[in-house]
């Protein structure tokens, strides 16, 4: 097949590798959920797109049609983007409490903080 | 009736007790719900263990759909292992939570710990019991999340930024698992595991498979803290709960390596493992660099919890030392070690939140003179650091012993010599609580903290009794240990 047969992979591999770069790249907390969640959706992608077949429909059994698409991938998917927005929510809410606590949301500057606070309490 | 749903109800009821706790709020009754949850699910193992020894295998289908349309719960001799460890350790930790909890978070709080802890139950169970990839994927999440709060109820503030640090980092590791899964599902159509086995012999283009086989060890590796993947681990144990860190590392990691070996030996094969990719090699790699850094790292720690959560990243390098010789006796060791360290490494953790409690923090400084303050406890903390060195007599000896005999079964006699000399550095690290505990003054300044309260002591004691217990009667933890060896050897050919 051709490369641009292959788009849906070559989308997700984008929104893969840019995702797991801005977690590792970027200080802000905020951000890195944010590259977190494009990297969760890029698995979403790699799932749902190879289940569509061109000209398919629902698998409901009629003589009229002969090509069905698949829909497991999509109802896996389902639980996956509930167990993204789970993540995110939780991550948010975590980065909510370290501004509370710190006072600032990054990454350094928490560290900063830490090394200065010592051993106590 | 109810007998023939108990793989069912085994991760059920703790996942019905999480949304009772919440809807009651009061923290004793939580705690009773937990209590009984906990107890249930200990019960239901054991009953699920004799069953599978006595008859092989079972196979329950979800809703009467057969697999592999339908999600099917396997319980074979690995499995119901990992079950009663999980399940036995949520028992010992309930009832030393009832004070612990209380001391180290506002009471308005309390009850969401239940909550959380029987939902992290209820993950770690559905991991272990579930016989269909994606599913387990669903339960990873559902115990990662609920550790992530556990871990951020910590006191200390550092606490929200390490359960920070292991959601981006368990959140990678769980996607990469399902990326994994995703590339085997399109090259077989399939995700029920034994299924997946047996339609991947016949899968003509291998590449799919191995690139996901790299992403399902990359992303369950991240999960059990392989070395360099254990950057998320010594934060997170140190900082959370006592209680939390204690189940935590007793099952937590535990369960992912189970996912490991399953995937490994039961989907993978041996044969696709070992001779398409030098994964054995890695392997083998990365737990002497974990044993020996972590080891080397653990030994400059100043506070408790951090020297033991060090430990336990060189631990968990025995284990997956064992898997790396997938031999019958490597297996074994692994399996093996995977139940005692966690027996081991729940003691030690339950013992320092009581030392956490009484002088306010577990660091070297504080448990000068212990011996004579809190003797019970110094002395637990000595028989249990006993086990983790691998002294004879306690349950760490049984699993350094078989680690040894795989060694030398596999002629490599350098490794057995590596695993006696890093068990010295083991004893070096536990040498420093022993002088300071019982052989410096206590400090004047600091009042005396007296004995743990017997709700925390007694849990506490039970492991400490196992680590010997386990250590002479080896009937029950080395036949299991090897039944599941044999189990992941057989499904390899």
């Amino acid at each position: 097949m051709s490369v641009a047969g292959h788009f849906s992979y070559w989308a997700t591999i984008l929104l893969m590798v840019a995702g797991l770069y801005i977690v590792i790249a970027r200080g802000n907390l905020v951000k890195k959920l944010i590259g977190l969640s494009i990297f969760q959706t890029s698995v979403y992608l790699l799932y749902i797109a190879p289940g569509k077949l061109i000209g398919g429909t629902a698998p409901i059994i009629s003589p009229a049609f002969k090509v069905y698409s698949n829909p497991l991938p999509h109802v896996l998917i389902l639980t996956a983007i509930v167990v993204g927005v789970a993540t995110l929510a939780l991550g948010l809410a975590l980065v909510v409490r370290i501004q509370e606590a710190y006072g600032s949301i990054e990454e350094d500057e928490i560290l900063a903080a830490d090394r200065a606070g010592g051993d106590e309490e | 009736m109810t007998f023939a749903h108990l793989p069912a109800l085994e991760v059920v009821v703790p996942l019905m007790a999480a949304p009772l706790t919440v809807l009651i709020r009061r923290s004793s009754a939580a705690w009773a719900i937990a209590a009984a949850a906990c107890a249930f699910s200990f019960v239901a193992a054991l009953l699920l263990a004799a069953e599978v020894a006595a008859h092989g295998p079972i196979s329950y289908h979800i809703g009467s759909w057969a697999p592999p349309w339908g999600i099917e719960y396997r319980v074979d001799a690995l499995s119901a292992f990992v079950l009663v460890l999980v399940s036995g350790m949520a028992t010992v930790v309930v009832p030393y939570a009832w004070r612990s909890v209380a001391a180290e978070l506002p009471r308005d709080q309390v009850y969401l710990y239940y909550t959380m802890s029987c939902l992290c139950l209820a993950g770690l169970l559905g991991m272990t019991i579930t016989g269909d990839a994606f599913n387990l994927f669903v339960f990873m999440e559902i115990s990662s999340l609920s550790s992530y709060v556990l871990i951020a109820l910590g006191r200390d503030r550092r606490a929200q930024y390490a359960a920070y640090q292991y959601l981006v980092l368990g959140t990678i590791g769980a996607t990469f698992y399902v990326i994994g899964i995703g590339i085997l599902y399109l090259a077989t159509g399939t995700l029920n595991i034994a299924d997946l086995a047996q339609r991947l012999q016949h899968v003509e283009n291998l590449r799919p498979v191995l690139a996901g086989l790299a992403f399902i060890t990359v992303g369950v590796s991240l999960k059990l803290a392989l070395y360099p993947l254990h950057l998320w681990l010594p934060n997170a144990y140190t900082y959370a709960p006592s209680a939390v860190t204690a189940f935590l590392s007793a099952t937590g990691t535990k369960v992912s390596v189970y996912v490991l070996l399953r995937f490994y030996f039961s989907v993978f094969g041996l044969q696709l493992v070992a001779e398409r990719l030098p994964m054995r090699e890695i392997l083998l790699a990365l737990s002497i660099v974990a044993i020996a850094s972590a080891s080397l790292v653990a030994l400059y720690q100043t506070d408790l919890k951090r020297l033991f959560a060090y430990s336990s990243v060189a631990q968990i390098g025995y284990i997956t030392l064992g898997t790396s010789m997938a031999s019958r006796d490597g297996l074994t060791a692994a399996v093996v070690h995977l139940f005692n360290h966690g027996v081991t490494k729940g003691a030690l953790f339950l013992l320092l939140g009581g030392v956490a409690l009484r002088a306010g923090r577990a660091g070297l400084d504080r448990v000068r003179g212990l011996g004579r303050t809190m003797p019970l406890t110094s002395l637990g903390i000595v028989i249990a650091g006993l086990s983790l060195i691998g002294i004879p007599g306690t349950a760490g000896f049984v699993s350094k012993w078989y680690l040894a005999l795989a060694a030398i079964e596999a002629g490599r006699w350098w490794l057995a010599a590596f695993v006696v000399a890093t068990s010295l550095i083991a004893l070096a690290y536990v040498w420093r609580f022993v002088e300071a505990a019982y052989l410096c003054e206590p400090d004047e300044k600091t009042p005396e903290p007296g004995e743990a309260p017997l709700m925390m002591l007694v849990p506490a004691w039970v492991l400490v009794a196992a680590c010997i217990y386990f250590g002479f009667d080896t009937s029950y933890t080395v036949e299991g240990a090897r039944r599941a060896a044999l189990l992941l050897l057989g499904a390899a050919h």
